[in-house]
């Protein structure tokens, strides 16, 4: 059954990994607001028909 | 405060969109062929590519990658892009993502009906695609993260943490279990072996479905659900607590698999503990779904999207609800090995991912391709055709797999078995699984119809390839220090050497050379008794894994008194020591086979190959008539003792060069007694080998002569 150790050992690398996530998330402010972020993805970002500033990083390739 | 406008990508989404409807139909068809197979074995006839055993991985293989994978690529790749207001941040790991994974799905559909397969559930398909399985994880893993890195919403919502969740236990879980010694190019010997095969097999299969199954399909709903009824998420709160929850709990949940076998005991109380306790995130989850609905209710009678959505969670609260009831022993005892874990799975597989992954197309297409959905009409005839179709099939099994069940355990006054033949328990069942093929022929139909209105619906709009969109520049990052900025720049400028470079460092962490020479001393059989399978038994061996015999056959008897009077003593740990990959099973279709060896002589086990019914009347095992036909390619045989000795089997020293010799013995002797007895075979066909093998099944410990006339249960390759 050795390969317990190998189970555990990734399991407790795998939730160590989680746990640091869920701590850097908390300090991070991740979870400060729990209401706006559910209200926030119903809005569409349609374009309000003005462009200013563009970014170049991720348009597609056919309009550079 | 800038605002920047950016475009999201379409035209990956409507590419996984269309690869996931396609795969659907094929994999379910798949599927009802198989079921048809189950009362007529004769159908599509004697053909070994298409044999029951070797559809049935094609079939889970199918729905679970090539049609979940796919709708789990296609809600990622649309509501990610939207998430984070940013375009994914690769065009190239897009494409590349998209064109690997159909690639992979096309050789698993060569390989699995030739017969190549590493026979762990879920874990079929052989070495060279499983590195390339985890290559292309890890290319869409990359682009996620640098999207999500590049996000311009600080805050990161719900979905895009089960997604991360997905990406990084899927990645390690696959690598683990696909931990394999390789002989050749489509052959490979696990580095685990038996019970230890078993565990790691379960700890990823059970988290297969977790992870794969699960995680990404509930960052869909938290995404889908509230845009689908415009109204935000019943609890926010509630959907932090249920995601770290559930991924803190979910990974030992997997020894539920092995309830009752020769896996030791704390490990099977471990595995219960975690799946009962998985109810409370996973019921939370299901409840912040169907809540958010409050108050939208009216829209669900009428806008397909919710209606697929709300099924489907339902689905996902009963599933979650069952699935820990079957982790308790005492119901585990009845419900295993039979129909009812088929009726578990497919009450999930077809309403909470079927239902899901449908509600996100009908979502998705017409939103993509500017226009309305080209028929509401033929969308509902789809909702319900999947929702009755799904009932239809796993009613008759539920039904089904419990009967058979008591049926096993039923004694009668005199104290024996009331039902010793199978056979009957078998013949039982007919009409359940003819019943069940109805629901799913009908859910067939339903995706059929879903498929062409949605291609209607492409046909009528037009796609917007790149959507525009607008968002204010992200001001939230920290200053990169320069070190830190050129990286990035670098990174930016290079995803494919990035991603080459993940690739090389994921797989050389995988595999790491202690992981075998840590197993190997812990393989030294417990039981004196017990020795390594002859090259002939090995043959035969490998001939019973491509096949694919263990989806209908266990190798695992219970500590149960109805099993141990049916097929003899129950199954011990240290018979298993040098099985690679472990052959336990999880399904009883046919009669558990551990302890075959010796039962009948090899005269019966000829003509049961040849057709099954000869001496078993009702039997619903195709005939396997190409194993007298067939002839064992001798050639790789060295080379696999070899891979075997690597991996610790004691073979002595040099007996890869005397192995074809030490097969042939064993062969031409089992050859000349089916000769003498009339039956024509050949000394290196599959049939001598795979008779070799089922005489040697389970033999080791027992003191008892062998029934068999040319039993060879005293003949080991070991040297003592």
């Amino acid at each position: 059954m050795s390969v317990m150790y190998l189970l555990i050992a990734l399991s407790l690398l795998l939730a160590a990994a989680f746990l640091i996530s869920f701590i850097v998330a908390i300090r991070s402010g991740q979870y400060d607001d729990k209401y706006t972020p559910s209200v926030r993805i119903l809005f569409d970002d349609e374009p309000t028909g003005k462009s200013s500033q563009k970014s170049t990083s991720d348009r597609p390739k056919s309009k550079h | 405060m800038a605002t920047e406008t950016f475009y999201y990508d379409n035209k990956i989404v409507r590419n996984f969109a269309i690869a996931t409807a396609i795969w659907g139909i094929v994999g379910m068809l798949v599927g009802l062929i198989i079921a048809l197979k189950l009362f007529l074995p004769d159908f599509l006839g004697f053909i070994p590519e298409l044999s029951y055993g070797r559809l049935r991985p094609l079939h889970t293989n199918a729905v679970i990658f090539a049609f979940a994978g796919n709708g789990i690529f296609l809600g990622v790749y649309y509501s990610l892009q939207r998430l984070c207001k940013a375009r994914m941040w690769s065009d190239t790991l897009s494409n590349i993502n998209f064109w690997g994974w159909q690639t992979i799905i096309v050789s698993a559909a060569l390989t699995l009906p030739l017969g190549i397969t590493q026979s762990k559930e879920y874990a079929e398909l052989e070495w060279p695609i499983a590195i390339a399985i985890a290559v292309i994880w890890v290319v869409f893993g990359v682009n996620m993260m640098m999207t999500i890195y590049k996000r311009r919403v600080k805050h990161m919502y719900v979905a895009i943490w089960f997604y991360i969740a997905t990406f990084v236990t899927v990645a390690i879980l696959h690598i683990v279990n696909n931990l394999v010694l390789p002989v050749s190019l489509f052959k490979s010997y696990s580095m685990f072996a038996g019970v230890q095969d078993a565990l790691v097999q379960w700890w990823y299969g059970h988290n297969a479905v977790a992870f794969f199954l699960t995680t990404p399909f509930l960052g869909i709903m938290y995404y889908f659900i509230p845009k689908a009824a415009n109204r935000p998420i019943f609890s926010y709160r509630l959907s932090i607590v249920h995601f770290w929850a559930l991924i803190f709990i979910y990974i030992w949940a997997g020894p539920h698999h092995l309830l009752y076998t020769a896996l030791p005991g704390w490990a099977q109380s471990l595995g219960v503990v975690f799946s009962v306790m998985l109810i409370a995130p996973s019921w939370g989850g299901m409840i912040n779904g169907l809540f958010t609905l409050k108050g939208a209710w009216d829209r669900v009678r009428k806008d397909p999207v919710l209606k697929f959505l709300v099924v489907g969670v339902t689905a996902y609260g009963m599933a979650t609800f069952e699935g820990p009831m079957m982790s308790l022993k005492s119901v585990n005892a009845i419900t295993h090995y039979t129909d009812y874990v088929i009726s578990h799975v497919h009450t999930a597989a077809l309403a909470w991912n079927g239902g899901l992954t449908f509600a996100m197309l009908y979502f998705i297409i017409p939103r993509i391709f500017r226009t309305e959905l080209y028929s509401i009409k033929l969308a509902n005839f789809h909702f319900w055709a999947a929702t009755l179709g799904m009932i239809i099939y796993v009613i008759p099994i539920y039904w089904g797999g419990i009967t058979q069940s008591l049926m096993w355990k039923e004694f009668n006054a005199q104290g024996t078995l009331m039902y010793p033949n199978f056979m009957e328990t078998v013949t039982h069942l007919i009409p359940m699984y003819i019943a069940r093929t109805f629901g799913g022929t009908l859910y067939i139909v339903g995706i059929l119809v879903g498929s062409y209105n949605l291609f209607r619906t492409m046909r009528a709009g037009n796609l917007l390839a790149d959507e525009k969109a607008e968002a204010p520049a992200a001001d939230f990052r920290d200053v990169p220090s320069k070190a830190g900025s050129a990286f990035h720049r670098w990174l930016e400028s290079k995803p494919t050497q990035f991603t080459a470079l993940t690739v090389v460092a994921i797989l050389i962490g995988g595999i790491v050379e202690y992981v075998p020479t840590a197993l190997i001393d812990s393989n030294i059989p417990t039981i004196e008794a017990v020795k390594p399978y002859t090259p002939l038994e090995l043959e035969g061996r490998d001939i019973y894994i491509a096949e694919g015999c263990v989806g209908c056959h266990s190798q695992m008897i219970r500590p149960f008194r109805s099993e141990t009077e049916r097929y003899g003593e129950y199954s011990k740990a240290g018979e298993f020591v040098y099985d690679r990959p472990f052959l336990w099973g999880s399904k009883r279709t046919g009669p558990d086979l551990h302890r075959i060896g010796g039962k009948y002589p090899d005269s019966w086990h000829y003509m049961h190959f040849m057709d099954p019914n000869s001496t078993s009347p009702g039997s619903i095992m195709p005939a396997y008539d190409w194993f007298q036909r067939k002839t064992v390619n001798l050639d790789r045989i060295p080379a696999k003792i070899r891979t075997l000795q690597r991996l610790g089997v004691p073979y002595p020293e040099g007996f890869d060069q005397i192995a074809l010799q030490d097969y042939e013995t064993q062969a031409r002797k089992i050859a000349d007694g089916l000769n003498a007895s009339g039956f024509e075979v050949s000394w290196d066909s599959h049939m001598v080998a795979m008779i070799a093998y089922m005489q040697r099944l389970g033999t080791d410990i027992q003191a008892r002569p062998s029934a068999s006339g040319t039993g060879n249960t005293d003949q080991t390759a070991s040297p003592n």
